[in-house]
């Protein structure tokens, strides 16, 4: 499991300067650590589409902006990230909550189709299992950045 | 009021503003404006603009932004509205054209096409701090300057009619080269 202050310090260290987000229940767990953060401001949209343009525009403004979202909300946003990412190609990176990836034999969809839709979408991705992975986190990301390319970290969690 | 003929107002009266523009907006205003500043979201994701805009005004508090956006894609994303004002963005203002179809795919009527609901009451129960709504060309010219200088985050809502036409999006060119030189000009402003 991953503490809010654990997370908080990753953020930062990858010279992050908002969160945009719309959290879960594993993810909503860090809002305390992530609110209170001086590296960066967390922002708050009302549906995962939101996030890809939000996160771009900031981009474009000069700022290092992080998506979070749980799996769901990847689904969800899947045109706004096919545009940011794709058609604009902009190089942003997001924490994806992995719902149900710890329950062994779990026939939530929402596990199933995670890692084909990133590989379809051509997305490099990391699985985040523990605070002990984190380090692999910061080193996609900055892999991520240095090929000017998206990346994901998907955050290993139970059932919804 | 015709699109072409609103957005001649706020041309006429644009300074050095980020003027974000998506779907039939950014057709018109790139016939009406080549501003090192503009950044045409072409293509864009639909309803992504205000977004997009407000990005880029949190990015930017030392530059106005203006968005504008059609009225279908601000139904996509409703939410948008609350996410701009919670920010409480003094420099953001997003200009909806309310022509009340999907004018880019050829007319098609939007939901709200038959009904009372008026888009500026959305802003409104938002709590942007500022709303606007301008439904003749008159009106639009005498107002346009106390619109755009009340406190922000600003809605404004400009009523126009359909032309009829060839209404097909082209995007101005390749968006990596367009990004590059948006940023060049945000950074040197």
């Amino acid at each position: 499991m991953i503490l809010g202050n654990q997370i908080e310090t990753t953020v930062s260290e990858l010279g992050t300067t908002h969160v945009i987000w719309l959290p879960d229940t594993t993810l909503g767990q860090w809002e305390e650590a992530l609110e209170r953060s001086v590296s960066f401001d967390l922002l708050r949209v009302c549906r995962e589409g939101e996030a890809w343009p939000l996160a771009a525009g900031l981009f474009l403004g000069g700022k290092s902006p992080l998506v979070m979202m749980q799996s769901t909300g990847l689904f969800e946003s899947g045109d706004a990230l096919r545009n940011v990412l794709f058609d604009l190609k902009l190089p942003l990176f997001a924490l994806i909550g992995y719902r149900s990836y710890l329950v062994e034999d779990s026939a939530d969809t929402a596990k199933k189709f995670v890692e084909p839709i990133l590989d379809a979408w051509g997305i490099g991705y990391e699985l985040i299992n523990g605070c002990d992975d984190l380090p692999k986190l910061v080193d996609h990301y900055r892999a991520c950045q240095v090929a000017g390319k998206p990346g994901v970290g998907l955050i290993a969690e139970g059932a919804m | 009021m015709t699109l072409a003929s609103a957005l001649q107002v706020l041309a006429d009266v644009r300074g050095e503003q980020v003027v974000v523009t998506t779907m039939s907006a950014a057709r018109e205003w790139m016939s009406q404006s080549d501003h090192p500043l503009d950044f045409h979201y072409v293509p864009s994701t639909m309803g992504g603009g205000f977004s997009l805009g407000l990005g880029i005004a949190l990015a930017r508090p030392d530059h106005e932004v203006l968005v504008l956006n059609g009225d279908g894609c601000l139904l996509m994303n409703l939410g948008s509205l609350v996410t701009v004002a919670v920010s409480k963005s003094p420099n953001f203002t997003g200009i909806v054209i309310d022509n009340g179809n999907f004018e880019t795919t050829g007319g098609q009527k939007l939901a709200t096409a038959d009904s009372p609901i008026q888009l500026a009451d959305f802003a409104r129960a938002a709590r942007f701090e500022s709303v606007c709504e301008f439904d003749s060309l008159p009106a639009w010219k005498d107002g346009v300057a106390a619109a755009l200088a009340q406190p922000g985050p600003r809605c404004i809502i400009l009523k126009v009619t359909t032309v009829p036409g060839d209404h097909a999006l082209k995007p101005p060119g390749p968006m990596p080269a367009r990004i590059t030189a948006f940023q060049t000009a945000l950074n040197r402003s």
